[in-house]
C-alpha cells in the first residue's frame, strides 16, 4: 500500500510524516515518531496498554487509523510530565506501588489523568469502572487506587488552600 | 525507631519514573540501523512429520532478506540438563499446533506476513495425543522417539511409612482434583533483537549482541552459545526493562534463539516480536493437573499420612517439567509436620504448547487440594479449620521427613494475624445464607538451594566499584523483571555503605558487564543476590573503614558510617552542614588528597562519604568490592533421587482468609476480602513486599474464579487477553497483606521471597470459602459459575444439566479435552472443513 503524507498533532507539537492509509496510530507513535511509551500489549484493544488521549480522551491507538486523527490534539504518555519532573500522578505510582513491571503504566497513566481531568473526585466506583478498560498483571490494582486517592486528595487540598488565599 | 536508614523502609523503586513516564526502554521500544522484522511460521497441526519445506517463492519476494528453517540451527536445547528436546525451528516434525516451523526475515512486518503465506509446507499428519491420561497409554507415534509412552518422567517417593500412618489415622479423606490450565500472560509480549557485529581480526561475522525480554540472561548466553555453536564470550545478552515474567520468560523462549539464527542468515539485525496469540501459543505456563490425594488424620485433626497422585499434562517439551513434578512432591513438606509421605508424580507430553514455570512453580495445584481436603477434614471431625492447621505446625528449626530444613517459620503468627484480622471467630458462621469464610495456608522457596545445571558455581555474584566521585555503582547479574530487584540490591549496598540511595546505581543483567547470577526465578532474587549484595558492600566497606580509621587515628571497629557520613566511635557528631555539602566537593574529586592533608591539621573525628572515599581509594589504589553466595550445603537436601528439586535455604510462610459470597441462582462467586498474611522475614521495601504478595494472592483469584486455557483438537480457543479474562479492576476484590516478619538467621537483614509463596493459598481459600457459604466441595478449578451451579445441583440431587458430559465438579473424574469448560457444550466449536486437524480426528463434526 502507498504511503500518503500526513500531518499529527502529537503533545502539542505537529509532525508531517508519510504513512500508509492502514498505518495504525500506535505504529506510527512508537516506529515513526519514537514515543516508545505508549506500549502493544494485546493488539485488538483488550488491555489498553496503548491508552492514548485524542482531544483528552482516552483512547485505544493499537486499533486506530493515524491517517483518521490529523487535526486531533493527540496525547501519550510522554506529554503529561509536568515541567520537565514527574506530575503527582506520576510519582503517587512510584511512591505507592503503582507499578512493578511498568508495561500497562504507560495507559494507565493515560486512563487516569483523562479520568482526574474530567471528574476531579471520582468516587471508588467511578475509579474502578474507569480502570477498568486497562488489564495490569503485577499489582491487582490495589496500590493504584492508593496512589490514585492520594493524587485526588493532594489536588483536594490545593484546591481549598487557594480558596483560602483567595 | 527502625536500627535501620534504608531497610524496611517504604520507598519508591528506583526505576518508577521511567515507568510512568514511558522513558524506560523495554526490548521491542529498541531499534537497531539496519534492523529486520522477524516473523514465524507456525505449524497448523499438533503432531505431523515435515516431509516437504519449500520457500523458493518467499525468498524470491521483494523485500525479503532470508528465510530460516530447522535445518539452519538443528542442534537442540532446552532449559534443563535432561530436557535437550527443542531445536530452534522444527526438525522433521511439529509437536503441537503452534510449532515453529520456519522464520521470515524482511524489511517491514506486512512483507514478512506476506512471505510466509508463500512458504510451502507439506505435512504427514500423526495421530495426536491431548489427554494424559490417555497420552501414556501410546506405544507407536511417540511425541518424543525417546520417551516411551510418552512419559517426560516419573517419580515415586516414599518417605516414613505412609501405610502406617494411614493405618493409624481416625479419619482418611481420598478425592481427585483437577486444575485447568493458567498461564502467565504477563502484559509485554516477548520480544528478542539480535545483532552481529563483524569480527576486526577476521573480517567476518563476530560478537552477538542480543536484548531480549528474559528472566534469565544467563542461561539465554548458554543456550545461544549450544545453539549457534559460539563460544559464550562472544555472546553479550542485554535484559533492558521486562513487562512482567511470573516464570513466562524464565526459560529459553523459541523467539530468543530464532532470532539469533535468523540474523545470522540476513546477515543483519533482526527484532522479533510475538503477537499476543503467539504469547498464548508459546505458553510454559501451568500445566493442567490430576490430583489424587489421600490425607489421614488422627481425632485432634493431626495428620499421620499423606498419598498424593500428580499427573500433568506437560505439552509437547521437556521445558521445566522435571523441576515442576518434583516440586508438587517436595513441596508437600515444609508447610506441616506430615510424618509420612506417598508420592507418585508422572509428568506426561502431549500435542500442546508445553507447560513450564509459572508464579509457584509446581505447588499451587497440589496445594490447592491438599488445603481443600485438610478443610474437609475439618469439617468431618467437627474441628475449627484453623486449629487443626495449627495442630500441625512444625516445630523448627526442623529437617522435614523429606528433606527439608527449616530455620524461619512464621506461619504461626501468619495464622494468628488473619484470625484476628478477619474476625474469623466471631464472624464465622454467623454470616448470612451464601455468604462464607475460608482458610489456607501456603509456602515457597527462597530460591532453589541446586542449580538446574549442577556445579559449584556461586549461585549469585555482585560486584561494586566507588569512584573519587562518591558514586556507588553496582553490578548484579539479577533480573529486575518489576518485582524490585534493582531496588532492593541498591538498598542493601546504601545501608551497608550507610550513605544515600541517590549515590547508588545499579547496572544490572548484562551479561559483558555483570557477574554471572542464575536469574529470576524460583524467588531467589532477595535470597541470593541480595546475600551477594550485602557481602559485597560489606568487602568494599572494610576498604573504606580502614583508610578512614587511618586518617583518624583509631580502629577499623571504631569507623562508623551513616547518612553518608563517616566518624569516629563517641565522636560528637557535627551537624549535617559539611555532610550537606557533599554534591559540592568537586574540588575534592581529585585533588583529594592535597585539600585533606590541609585540612587534617587537627586530628580528624568524622569525614563526608566522599571524602572516606578519597581516603581509600589513596590508600587502596582503587576501590572495588565483590560477593557471592552459594546456599549452604545442610540446606541442599537429602539423597534420594529427585532430591535436588525443594530444598531451599528459607522457606516463606502464608496464610490467608477469604470472604466470598456464592448466588445460588446464577452460580457467580464474588470474593470481597482476603486477608493475606505472609513472613517475608524481613520486609526491605514493604511497598514492594505488599505489592508482590497482593500480587500473588490476584493471580491466585484468577486462576480460582476464571482464568484457563481451553483447548479443542490441540486448538487454543481463547488465545486473547478478554477471551482468557484476566481479571479487571472490577473484578478484583480488596485484598490486605498483613507482613510478619520472622528474621531469617541466613537471609540479607532477615529477609525471604516474597513474590510467590501467597499464591498457592487463595485458592483453597477461597473454595473452602465456598464450602463454608454453600456447602459444596468444588475439586476442579477455576469455579466457574457453570461448575458452581452444576455443583449446587448435584447437592441436591438434581439431574445434571447436559451442559457437557459427564461434568461433576465436586467428582471430576477425567480431564476434558476441551478443559472442561462448558461453554462448548461438549463438542467444541465447529471446525473449519479443511481444517487439517479435522480430518485427522475423525471429522464429523
Amino acid at each position: 500500500m502507498k504511503k500518503e503524507l500526513i500531518e499529527l498533532r502529537v503533545n502539542g507539537r505537529g509532525h508531517e510524516l508519510a504513512a500508509q492509509p492502514n498505518a495504525l496510530l500506535l505504529d506510527v507513535l512508537r516506529n515513526d515518531l519514537g514515543l516508545t511509551g505508549s506500549k502493544c500489549g494485546c493488539d485488538d484493544s483488550s488491555c489498553g496498554a496503548c491508552t492514548v488521549q485524542v482531544d483528552g480522551v482516552p483512547m485505544l491507538a493499537c486499533t486506530m487509523l493515524a491517517t483518521s486523527y490529523q487535526g486531533c490534539e493527540i496525547t501519550t504518555v510522554e506529554g503529561i510530565a509536568d515541567g520537565g519532573g514527574l506530575a503527582a500522578l506520576q510519582k503517587a505510582y512510584g511512591d505507592f506501588g503503582g507499578s512493578q513491571c511498568g508495561y500497562c503504566t504507560p495507559g494507565f497513566m493515560m486512563t487516569v489523568h483523562g479520568l482526574l481531568a474530567s471528574n476531579p473526585e471520582p468516587t471508588e466506583p467511578e475509579i474502578r469502572d474507569a480502570l477498568s478498560s486497562n488489564l495490569c498483571r503485577c499489582t491487582g490494582y490495589a496500590q493504584m487506587y492508593e496512589a490514585i486517592r492520594a493524587v485526588i486528595e493532594a489536588e483536594r487540598e490545593h484546591r481549598q488552600k487557594e480558596a483560602v488565599a483567595r | 525507631m527502625s536500627e535501620f536508614s534504608v531497610i524496611g523502609k517504604r520507598i519508591a523503586m528506583v526505576d518508577a519514573a521511567g515507568k510512568s513516564t514511558g522513558a524506560g526502554k523495554y526490548a521491542d521500544d529498541f531499534t537497531v540501523p539496519g534492523m529486520l522484522v522477524g516473523k514465524i511460521l507456525h505449524s497448523p497441526y499438533p503432531h505431523a512429520l515435515i516431509k516437504r519445506i519449500d520457500t523458493s517463492k518467499a525468498r524470491a519476494l521483494e523485500g525479503v532478506v532470508a528465510v530460516v528453517t530447522g535445518e539452519d540451527a538443528p542442534n537442540q536445547y532446552g532449559i534443563l540438563p535432561v530436557g535437550h528436546d527443542e531445536t530452534a525451528l522444527a526438525v522433521g516434525k511439529v509437536r503441537y499446533v503452534g510449532d515453529n516451523v520456519a522464520c521470515v526475515a524482511a524489511v517491514s512486518e506486512e512483507i514478512a506476513e506476506q512471505a510466509l503465506e508463500l512458504i510451502e509446507v507439506e505435512y504427514e499428519a500423526l495421530p495426536a495425543y491431548f489427554d494424559p491420561e490417555e497420552s501414556m497409554k501410546a506405544e507407536r507415534d511417540l511425541i518424543h522417539e525417546d520417551r516411551p509412552n510418552n512419559l517426560e518422567k516419573d517419580y515415586h517417593h516414599v518417605f516414613g511409612d505412609p501405610e502406617k500412618g494411614f493405618a493409624e489415622a481416625d479419619y482418611v479423606a481420598e478425592a481427585r482434583y483437577i486444575a485447568n490450565e493458567v498461564t502467565h500472560a504477563a502484559m509485554e509480549p516477548h520480544c528478542t533483537l539480535a545483532s552481529f557485529e563483524i569480527d576486526p581480526h577476521t573480517g567476518k561475522q563476530g560478537r552477538l549482541t542480543v536484548w531480549s525480554s528474559t528472566q534469565v540472561p544467563y542461561y539465554l548466553q548458554h543456550k545461544l552459545s549450544l545453539v549457534l555453536e559460539l563460544p559464550m564470550s562472544q555472546i553479550r545478552v542485554i535484559k533492558p526493562l521486562v513487562g512482567g515474567g511470573f516464570g513466562g520468560k524464565s526459560e529459553i523462549i523459541p523467539l530468543e534463539i530464532i532470532a539469533a539464527v535468523t540474523a545470522r542468515a540476513a546477515k543483519a539485525p533482526v527484532k522479533i516480536t510475538y503477537t499476543r496469540e503467539e504469547v498464548f501459543w508459546v505458553h510454559r505456563g501451568r500445566p493442567r493437573t490430576i490430583i489424587d490425594l489421600k490425607t489421614g488424620v488422627k481425632n485432634d485433626g493431626r495428620i499421620t499420612a499423606v498419598a498424593c497422585k500428580v499427573i500433568q499434562d506437560g505439552g509437547a517439551y521437556c521445558s521445566y517439567g522435571v523441576v515442576t513434578i518434583l516440586y508438587s512432591g517436595a513441596l508437600l513438606g515444609a508447610l506441616y509436620d506430615i510424618p509420612n509421605i506417598r508420592y507418585d508424580g508422572f509428568r506426561v507430553l502431549t500435542n500442546k504448547p508445553a507447560c513450564g514455570a509459572m508464579r509457584g512453580h509446581g505447588t499451587v495445584n497440589v496445594r490447592f487440594a491438599f488445603e481443600s481436603q485438610l478443610d474437609e477434614t475439618a469439617a468431618k471431625l467437627g474441628l475449627d479449620p484453623a486449629e487443626v492447621r495449627r495442630v500441625n505446625l512444625l516445630k523448627p528449626p526442623a529437617v522435614t521427613v523429606n528433606g527439608l530444613r527449616v530455620l524461619s517459620y512464621g506461619l504461626p503468627g501468619c495464622v494468628d494475624q488473619v484470625i484476628t484480622r478477619s474476625e474469623w471467630h466471631e464472624r464465622r458462621g454467623a454470616l448470612p445464607r451464601g455468604r462464607g469464610l475460608g482458610m489456607a495456608c501456603s509456602h515457597y522457596v527462597s530460591g532453589a538451594a541446586n542449580s538446574i545445571i549442577r556445579s559449584d558455581m556461586p549461585h549469585s555474584t555482585v560486584n561494586i566499584k566507588i569512584d573519587r566521585d562518591g558514586g556507588v555503582v553496582v553490578y548484579t547479574g539479577a533480573s529486575e523483571i518489576g518485582q524490585g530487584s534493582d531496588t532492593m540490591t541498591a538498598q542493601v549496598v546504601a545501608e551497608v555503605l550507610g550513605c544515600g540511595l541517590a549515590r547508588i546505581k545499579v547496572i544490572a543483567a548484562d551479561t559483558d558487564l555483570t557477574p554471572i547470577d542464575l536469574g529470576s526465578y524460583s524467588s531467589r532474587v532477595t535470597f541470593m543476590a541480595g546475600n551477594a549484595a550485602l557481602r559485597a558492600a560489606q568487602d568494599v566497606r572494610k576498604n573504606i573503614v580502614s583508610a578512614a580509621a587511618q586518617r583518624m587515628n583509631c580502629s577499623p571497629e571504631d569507623v562508623l558510617m551513616a547518612g553518608d557520613r563517616v566518624w569516629k566511635r563517641g565522636a560528637s557528631i557535627l551537624e549535617q552542614e559539611e555532610s550537606a555539602a557533599s554534591g559540592h566537593v568537586d574540588g575534592q574529586i581529585l585533588r583529594g588528597s592535597v585539600l585533606q592533608k590541609r585540612k587534617e591539621e587537627s586530628a580528624k573525628v568524622q569525614m563526608s562519604f566522599e571524602e572516606a572515599v578519597v581516603a581509600a581509594i589513596d590508600f587502596h589504589g582503587g576501590l572495588t568490592g565483590t560477593g557471592s553466595y552459594a546456599p549452604p550445603a545442610e540446606a541442599r537436601g537429602g539423597k534420594h533421587k529427585g532430591a535436588g528439586v525443594g530444598p531451599s535455604p528459607a522457606y516463606s510462610y502464608s496464610a490467608q482468609v477469604a470472604d466470598v459470597s456464592v448466588d445460588e441462582e446464577t452460580g457467580v462467586v464474588t470474593v470481597h476480602k482476603i486477608w493475606a498474611a505472609h513472613d517475608c522475614g524481613r520486609a526491605l521495601n514493604p511497598v514492594a513486599v505488599e505489592g508482590q504478595v497482593i500480587g500473588s494472592v490476584w493471580m491466585g483469584l484468577g486462576q480460582a474464579l476464571q482464568e484457563e486455557m481451553v483447548w479443542k483438537d490441540g486448538l487454543m480457543m481463547n488465545p486473547g487477553m478478554l477471551e482468557y479474562r484476566s481479571p479487571s479492576s472490577v473484578e478484583s476484590p480488596d485484598i490486605e497483606c498483613i507482613i510478619v516478619e520472622s528474621i531469617d538467621p541466613e537471609g540479607p537483614f532477615g529477609a525471604k521471597e516474597a513474590g510467590e509463596g501467597s499464591l498457592a493459598a487463595t485458592i483453597p481459600a477461597i473454595s473452602n470459602a465456598i464450602y463454608d457459604a454453600v456447602g459444596i466441595r468444588l475439586r476442579e478449578i477455576p469455579f466457574t459459575p457453570e461448575r458452581v451451579l452444576a455443583a449446587l445441583r448435584a447437592k441436591r440431587g438434581a439431574k445434571k444439566i447436559e451442559m457437557t458430559e459427564g461434568v461433576d465438579p465436586t467428582e471430576p473424574a477425567t480431564f476434558r479435552e476441551h478443559g472442561g469448560s462448558l461453554w462448548y457444550r461438549g463438542r467444541g466449536p465447529e471446525r473449519h472443513p479443511e481444517d487439517p486437524a479435522r480430518a485427522m480426528t475423525g471429522g464429523t463434526r
